[in-house]
């Protein structure tokens, strides 16, 4: 009898998360901004993984200089599109130090995707421990935590990590982990939220009631059951890091040069706007469409996954 | 039957002591953060790695003069100290001195707090303004190519950097329409020699001292503001079309995010049984999306408002640094090349305590907007 007991929830639950994954995928994949987002990020995945086939040049060789390009040959110059024979091609052009465009941008996806994931990942494991402990301890403990939470969802984001960059020292790591710092509030509370309305449910007490440790309690039956707004908001979040990380670089505050990583590139060429504008806006449209990719990526599975929403 | 007669006499006596009461809580709640503001901004600025003094006094400074540099600053009392120095400086509104340029920080905040103030209500009251008309035409004509077009461009408006949609206005107003009407200038507040006459002089008032001086003083550096009161109208002017590019730039995010808050609140809101009643008693559409609509979806929207403070302010540093102004946000970026810790931890407690304040103006607002909240 107890057999059957012990058994019978166990098939339920091992049916349930593979139809409700599949479900949720067959969700996103209807979702048109999820869509669109899918292909940007597929092909910026594509790029920054081929990065080192795709470019034709290392991101740091001043190729411009050893072809001997005048500074009215930098822009970007397109076989297709008519460019001489005898001027090497370079379709997005070059820099002032006679460095590949094309190259250094590609690069830059490696860059952004990789840092951006970074700081969101720390965000995320930080956030998620912050708002176990507050959520399921209570009491003196959860108020400590979400008063400091709140004191640091007070600040305007961008200043924060700029004074916390300049604790750590300009650098990208750092500003990864500066922006990282600050969004640790959203994953906090969305993991708080989250625990709060889970550790009560009848589930969890069944757990409690088998002898379930804690922390099993917290890591098997809870965590899993608050992935879906971490998963939404984490994505969404990658956006905005990606984002931060570049105004911190356009700044001089997070990545050094030579790096190629957008932010960087724009705020080092700007005052080359008037005579060579490929220099900004290339790595801006970059810029733009990897931060679209994400947020609509997000919207999508905000959309697919949250039922509140489902209009 | 207490429970609504309760009710009925509190209403009855008018929703003031409701409403009082809902202020006094919502203030209350903002000191303990505003504290715990001041003892962040206090925590990261000193454990500031580095020495303040080499970057100050250059790498060659010798110890001897960074000793007397330290004793200057308070920098070599132990850091409990060094935080009760603090909060009674701070009780008497000094924010400290600057390592660097040897002024009081509350001097560079009177000099420069207006422009990024001016700079982000400009753009705040654009943002708002232009994003609940855009997410109100796109709700009310919903699936229409106003909708698409709305959602496409706030989308495309979310995902671009403050500092890339600012080089590239830069680049079109004032570098492809150059000899256009369109024409804007690429930075600055003022043209070159248009000037603006100081406050104090206008209204003869170059004697003041003291803390009223330094009352004018700011708000003479507010030029729009300035030259509106005084009737410079060609300052004005110039003013303004100097902070267009500058509020666009900014605007374009918190534009973008009030649209579609505003879109999909009032579809949520134009989809309940009330707005069916109201159209089956005839009203036009146009009273129906406005008065019965967007009255109850407007209470979102004000909370994205306040919210999009944050981040203006932060948009502010990016801002200004690209249209060369002056303002709040360059100091703080200057600053922290300079290894400025007066000024770094002045400027981001007072950028802080701007946005809880606004924010909590916010928070009050919803008890004048939905009377529930206040009742709670």
């Amino acid at each position: 009898m107890s057999h059957e007991i012990m058994t019978a929830p166990g098939d339920t639950i091992s049916a349930r998360p593979a139809n409700m994954w599949r479900d949720a995928g067959r969700d996103i994949l209807a979702q048109r901004s999820a869509q669109v987002g899918l292909v940007i990020l597929s092909a910026l995945f594509a790029i920054a993984l081929a990065a080192p086939i795709i470019a034709v040049h290392e991101p740091n060789d001043p190729v411009g200089i050893a072809e001997g390009l005048t500074a009215q040959q930098r822009g970007p110059c397109i076989r297709l599109l008519g460019c001489p024979e005898e001027r090497p091609e370079h379709i997005f052009g070059v820099d002032r130090n006679g460095r590949d465009v094309f190259s250094r941008v590609v690069h830059g996806a490696r860059v952004s995707l990789w840092i951006g994931f970074a700081t969101v990942g720390f965000a995320i494991f930080v956030g998620t421990l912050l708002g176990s402990v507050a959520g399921f301890a209570g009491g003196w403990i959860d108020n400590l935590i979400m008063r400091l939470m709140d004191v640091l969802l007070a600040f305007p984001a961008l200043v924060l990590a700029i004074a916390i960059v300049t604790v750590l020292e300009p650098g990208l790591v750092n500003a990864g982990l500066a922006i990282g710092v600050v969004a640790i509030p959203i994953y906090a509370r969305v993991m708080r939220a989250s625990v709060l309305s889970i550790k009560e449910r009848d589930f969890v007490t069944a757990s409690r009631a088998l002898g379930e440790s804690p922390s099993g309690i917290l890591l098997r039956r809870i965590v899993p059951n608050a992935l879906t707004p971490l998963i939404v908001q984490g994505t969404l979040g990658i956006a905005s890091a990606i984002l931060d990380i570049a105004a911190l670089s356009f700044l001089g505050l997070g990545a050094q040069p030579p790096l190629a990583e957008w932010g960087s590139m724009i705020g080092l060429d700007r005052n080359q706007l008037f005579t060579d504008p490929h220099l900004i806006l290339i790595p801006g449209v970059a810029l733009s469409l990897s931060v679209l990719g994400f947020n609509l990526l997000g919207d999508g599975l905000r959309d697919a996954l949250d039922p509140r929403l489902n209009r | 039957m207490a429970a609504p007669f309760r009710v009925s006499a509190s209403r009855s006596s008018g929703y003031t002591p409701a409403m009082l009461r809902f202020i006094t809580r919502r203030v209350l709640l903002t000191i303990p953060v505003l504290i715990g503001i001041v003892f962040v901004v206090f925590a990261v600025a000193r454990i500031l790695p580095g020495d303040p003094c080499k970057a100050a006094l250059g790498e060659r400074a010798t110890e001897a003069r960074c000793a007397l540099f330290r004793e200057r600053f308070g920098l070599d009392e132990p850091i409990p100290v060094q935080f009760g120095i603090y909060l009674s400086d701070l009780s008497r509104g000094d924010l400290g001195t600057s390592i660097s340029q040897g002024v009081p920080v509350s001097d560079m905040l009177v000099q420069r707090l207006p422009l990024t103030l001016e700079l982000t209500f400009f753009a705040l009251a654009l943002a708002a303004s232009l994003g609940i008309l855009l997410g109100v035409a796109a709700a009310a004509r919903r699936n229409s190519a106003v909708d698409v077009a709305t959602m496409v461009g706030a989308n495309l408006g979310i995902s671009t950097p403050v500092f890339v949609l600012g080089l590239l206005l830069i680049f079109i107003f004032a570098v492809v329409l150059r000899d256009t009407p369109f024409v804007l200038p690429p930075g600055g507040r003022l043209t070159a020699g248009v000037t603006i006459i100081p406050l104090t002089e206008s209204w003869g008032l170059t004697e003041l001292e003291g803390p009223l001086r330094i009352v004018v003083d700011f708000f003479s550096n507010m030029y729009l503001l300035n030259s509106l009161i005084t009737g410079q109208w060609e300052v004005l002017g110039d003013a303004l079309r100097h902070l267009i590019l500058p509020a666009v730039a900014l605007a374009t995010i918190p534009l973008s995010i009030i649209a579609r808050i505003t879109r999909s609140s009032l579809l949520d809101v134009l989809g309940q049984d009330y707005i069916r009643t109201a159209r089956a008693k005839g009203l036009s559409e146009q009273r129906v999306v406005l008065r019965h609509g967007l009255r109850n979806a407007i209470l979102p929207v004000v909370t994205v408002i306040g919210l999009s403070l944050g981040s203006l302010l932060a948009g502010a540093v990016l801002t200004e640094s690209i249209f060369g102004l002056t303002g709040l946000g360059r100091t703080i970026t200057d600053a922290v090349l300079a290894r400025d810790y007066a000024v770094v931890q002045g400027l981001t407690l007072v950028t802080a305590v701007i946005y809880v304040l606004v924010n909590l103006i916010v928070d009050i607002s919803y008890g004048y907007l939905d009377p529930r909240i206040r009742l709670q």
